[in-house]
């Protein structure tokens, strides 16, 4: 298996190598996977790789995968973190670093207009989804505003999420 | 033997609330780290959380980060493990059985309820990035243009970053 790599967001450097480069899956292979690794909570692009190494090469499969996929980039991040360090006094890192954190901050901004976007403005066919808007916007304002314990929170924001999704809708 | 455990103990926890992904929890996880258990400022954990994303690599490599800040090497592999593992316990299950879930009609109603859940936490971790980050107008206008960037333009999400490190170390920020 092989480790993978990418900038900021790695997943479309995944999709590329699973499903253009090495072809172990087609594209709609892809996305089912993908659905599936977003359905679990853990992070996406280990999820997949605890999927598809296990196609592969059962539970062993999987380890290794996973394996991959983190070891070079926290070697990666762990030797940039370390090499900071000894400089981290310096003025001209501080100063870099605040604005490194604001474009960071922007990074996620964008993710979240992006992942915002289909349930406030979705594609014709679709209409607005209120119950989805309703639960996104309290889930907001409980940890981002109020701070209150995640658990806590998703213990009562994600079943009565689902429940709503559940409810037979009107036409 | 007890940093391990506190490292053990807040990650393991994590990785199972991440619902939708590792931004989700990044409210919890800066609460943790920097309340609760004293280990960074918050200042030290928007840098941690930027230089993870400026890196190569699955956007949890904050955890790691996090762990070696703690207890060295073997904090970080205990962090990542931690984080990793609970969620990669269930994924296995859960993809095991995938066979028979798929295509089922709840399923989507399932997914549409949790991304709803998601979206929600995603935005309320880039709310208490962009908090800790700006200390002025600059600043805040540096996150709106990096926002807009990185959505009306296919650049690399790394330029963007360099550009903000850039504009910081120049003393624009």
């Amino acid at each position: 298996m092989v480790g993978i790599s990418g900038f900021g967001s790695v997943l479309p450097w995944t999709r590329r190598m699973i499903v253009e480069q090495r072809r172990w899956l087609d594209a709609a292979g892809f996305n089912d996977l993908l659905a599936l690794c977003q359905l679990v909570p853990g992070p996406n692009v280990v999820n997949l790789a605890v999927v598809l190494g296990d196609r592969f090469h059962g539970p062993i499969g999987s380890v290794t995968a996973v394996a991959g996929v983190t070891s070079g980039p926290m070697a990666i991040v762990l030797t940039l973190a370390a090499a900071l360090s000894q400089v981290s006094s310096l003025p001209l890192v501080t100063n870099a670093f605040h604005g490194l954190g604001a474009a960071a901050a922007g990074l996620v901004l964008a993710t979240t207009l992006k992942m915002a976007h289909p349930l406030a403005a979705p594609r014709p066919p679709v209409t607005r989804d209120w119950r989805a808007i309703g639960m996104a916007l309290l889930a907001l304002v409980a940890i981002g505003l109020l701070r209150l314990p995640l658990l806590a929170s998703l213990a009562v924001l994600v079943p009565v999420s689902v429940g709503l999704q559940l409810l037979p809708r009107r036409r | 033997m007890e940093p391990y455990l506190a490292l053990a103990s807040v990650f393991g926890r994590l990785g199972l609330l991440a619902v939708g992904g590792v931004l989700s929890v990044l409210p919890e996880m800066q609460h943790q780290a920097v309340e609760v258990h004293g280990w960074v400022t918050a200042r030290e954990f928007t840098s941690m959380f930027a230089l993870a994303q400026s890196a190569p690599g699955p956007n949890m490599m904050v955890v790691p980060l996090l762990g070696a800040r703690v207890a060295g090497l073997p904090g970080a592999v205990v962090a990542a493990v931690s984080f990793v593992l609970p969620p990669g316990l269930l994924v296995f299950c859960v993809g095991r059985l995938w066979q028979r879930l798929r295509g089922k009609p709840w399923l989507h109603d399932v997914q549409a309820g949790l991304t709803a859940v998601t979206v929600g936490l995603v935005a309320a971790a880039a709310l208490l990035l962009a908090r800790s980050a700006a200390d002025n107008w600059q600043d805040w206008l540096a996150v709106v243009a990096a926002t807009v960037i990185l959505l009306r333009t296919r650049y690399n999400p790394l330029w963007v970053m360099i550009g903000g490190a850039a504009l910081g170390a120049v003393g624009l920020l």
